[in-house]
């Protein structure tokens, strides 16, 4: 069995493209073409040219020596946060753009929820001189105003979503019509593991750079080239998608994806999709969904504007449904005590996201000589506004 | 699906086919309002399901959903509202929305429902057509649903022949590359409707999204069956409380120019 994507877009039962038919003909387009164009030589070549010298890739793997005392056991953590722009999205953005490029697309669209996409976004669309414009929630922009006003420095548009709970399901659903209503000169950079095929796949073959990396540097650290478990934060799921990528078919490693439990998981403010949800369509992909009996969206909570959604990749929804990966749930309250808690134990002050996937240790029963990665996706500077109440 | 072939071999061209949101603008509006469509000439009428994610929907349509949401309104309360559908209405009638409420409700059982209230047919934008033909379109079709399915200007000769072949109702041709309701109007896309009229397609075609007056729908007229107009009828209810004098104001506005150009 491969946990991975079938050629039809499927990851299992969840995936698929279910797109109105003004989608269609960009869709089918990036379809045929993510692949070849993605696999070229002189592709290859400017993406890792870029990764290396623009983002400042491979990014660390750095053995957290009081963390691992203690909770007991070999914790490295994958720094994705001393990439350029401060967190993992920047992957996925250079190699879209690079793609858009090819496509000969003049005009770059993107959502965002934190600010972290649309800042990776804004910075690429700067580097290749093209008009950016990034939607994000009303709501998200009065409570990241430091990423809204960095896009604009880098010369982005900021568009506000007044719909719906103005977050960043409504950023995504602008996201959208805006490329219905631009259809041929526009390319949209979605920051997730969402929306219809081939996006999940793409963006995961982006991000899957950071467990590539992981690989040979744990084969250096520790003689092999796997770890026991694999820990990452799950909103859409992008992080966790690249952290898993390349051990997605090897057992020997448990995938431990952290879900943001909000105030509670049964508080009715929450965003853990895998313990709410069931299988429903958003954003033009078979997932799990947290709905109502009649299939309306219910609104997601979460301390973590990057976590605060009500689907999940189907990469991850799969991951569920098959058992193939362990879901922890976290709350706002564990996930603000583990970033206090990693910032003193070891100089690291993580985003409010990734500070999900620490709190995770606790519902773990670690052992002395195993070894667990986790994806430090984010750094927290951006959340400064959030934690100061707390310090 | 008879009613939509019948409305279609009665009247060749000419015909007017209104969309509003089920629920809109009152929860129990929505067997009044197909009413008064069929007394004022209406020749069918797309029920729309509300869902909190329109993705395809410019704001007007966005809003009537949220509204009716709001109102209360479910797709099984939809099926009660119309049990007794066919005693007070004659004209097609097609339910029209996004395809999680009826994942939801259940593919069989939102069949069943469909064909128990004499609902003609369905027309889900975001079902995949590989996913229609390979599990629903038995179904569909032993209900008597006719599927439609959407054309737009960039959509290629070849793919619009295969739902040519497909669709037992007609073809709905989005009159531009947009979401519902913007209002460029339709005059700028005639190349378009002009080749799609030249392929001598077997199905009739209505053309919708930005048919907002009685110039649109007489252009929309010129090239194809007839028209949809969903975002201008709901804007016309919103400026008026009496339900039964929008309707018959906003018709014969639409319907005016014709009659002229006949006379």
């Amino acid at each position: 069995m491969s946990y991975n994507v079938d050629e039809k877009g499927y990851y299992g039962q969840f995936g698929g493209a279910y797109i109105p038919e003004m989608l269609y003909p960009n869709i089918e387009e990036l379809r045929e073409n993510y692949l070849k164009i993605s696999q070229t030589e002189e592709f290859k070549k400017e993406f890792d040219h870029l990764l290396r010298h623009y983002v400042g890739r491979p990014t660390p793997l750095y053995l957290a020596k009081r963390l691992s005392a203690k909770y007991g056991a070999k914790i490295y953590l994958k720094r994705e946060d001393l990439n350029h722009t401060g967190a993992h999205k920047v992957n996925n953005t250079v190699g879209q753009i690079l793609l858009a490029q090819r496509l000969g697309k003049k005009r770059i669209i993107a959502e965002t929820g934190a600010g972290q996409h649309g800042v990776a976004t804004a910075t690429v669309c700067a580097l290749m001189g093209m008009e950016c414009v990034v939607y994000m929630g009303a709501v998200d922009i009065e409570r990241q105003q430091p990423n809204v006003k960095r896009m604009q420095m880098l010369g982005a548009k900021v568009v506000a979503a007044e719909s719906g709970s103005k977050t960043l399901k409504d950023a995504t659903n602008e996201a959208i019509r805006d490329w219905i209503n631009n259809p041929t000169d526009t390319y949209y950079i979605i920051g997730s593991v969402v929306g219809p095929h081939p996006y999940p796949d793409m963006v995961a073959r982006f991000q899957s750079v950071i467990s590539e990396e992981m690989k040979w540097q744990l084969m250096e650290h520790e003689g092999r080239d796997y770890p026991d478990r694999v820990i990452a934060c799950v909103g859409g799921g992008s992080n966790a998608a690249g952290a898993f990528y390349h051990y997605l078919d090897d057992e020997r490693v448990e995938l431990i994806a952290a879900e943001p439990a909000g105030l509670g998981l049964n508080s009715g403010k929450t965003a853990a999709t895998t313990s709410k949800g069931k299988p429903g369509v958003l954003h033009a992909a078979k997932t799990l969904l947290m709905q109502t009996e009649d299939g309306q969206v219910v609104e997601p909570y979460s301390i973590s504007a990057g976590l605060d959604y009500p689907g999940i990749g189907p990469m991850h929804a799969h991951l569920f449904d098959s058992g193939r990966g362990s879901f922890e749930y976290v709350t706002d309250d564990e996930a603000l005590k583990a970033c206090f808690e990693v910032s003193k134990l070891e100089g690291i002050i993580p985003a409010l996201e990734t500070a999900h996937a620490f709190a995770a240790l606790n519902n773990l029963d670690l052992k002395k000589d195993e070894i667990v990665v986790i994806n430090l996706s984010g750094r927290g500077d951006k959340d400064l506004n959030t934690l100061m109440k707390y310090v | 699906m008879k009613r939509i072939q019948r409305a279609f071999e009665n009247k060749k061209d000419g015909l007017l086919s209104i969309f509003i949101t089920a629920g809109y603008p009152n929860l129990n509006d929505t067997v009044e309002v197909l009413k008064e469509l069929e007394a004022n000439g209406v020749d069918m009428v797309e029920l729309g399901i509300p869902f909190s994610d329109p993705m395809a929907d410019g704001p007007v349509i966005q809003e009537a959903s949220g509204v009716a949401i709001n109102n209360g309104m479910t797709l099984k309360l939809l099926f009660e509202q119309l049990k007794d559908l066919r005693k007070q209405v004659n004209i097609p009638v097609l339910l029209m929305g996004y395809l999680n409420p009826v994942m939801q409700y259940g593919y069989e059982a939102f069949c069943k429902s469909c064909k128990e209230v004499g609902i003609d047919g369905v027309i889900l934008p975001d079902l995949p057509l590989y996913e229609y033909e390979e599990e629903y379109k038995d179904l569909f079709e032993s209900h008597g649903l006719a599927n439609v399915f959407l054309v737009t200007p960039e959509t290629s000769v070849e793919r619009i022949q295969k739902l040519d072949t497909l669709t037992n109702g007609f073809l709905y041709l989005v009159s531009s590359s947009s979401t519902t309701g913007k209002k460029d109007g339709i005059d700028g896309t005639t190349d378009y409707f002009k080749r799609v009229q030249n392929m001598k397609l077997n199905s009739p075609t209505l053309i919708g999204f930005n048919v907002k007056d009685a110039a649109s729908y007489k252009t929309a007229c010129t090239y194809s069956q007839g028209a949809i107009i969903g975002t201008a009828f709901i804007r016309s209810l919103n400026k008026n409380n009496d339900l039964k004098t929008a309707i018959q104001e906003f018709i014969s506005s639409i319907r005016q120019e014709k009659i002229e150009n006949n006379a």
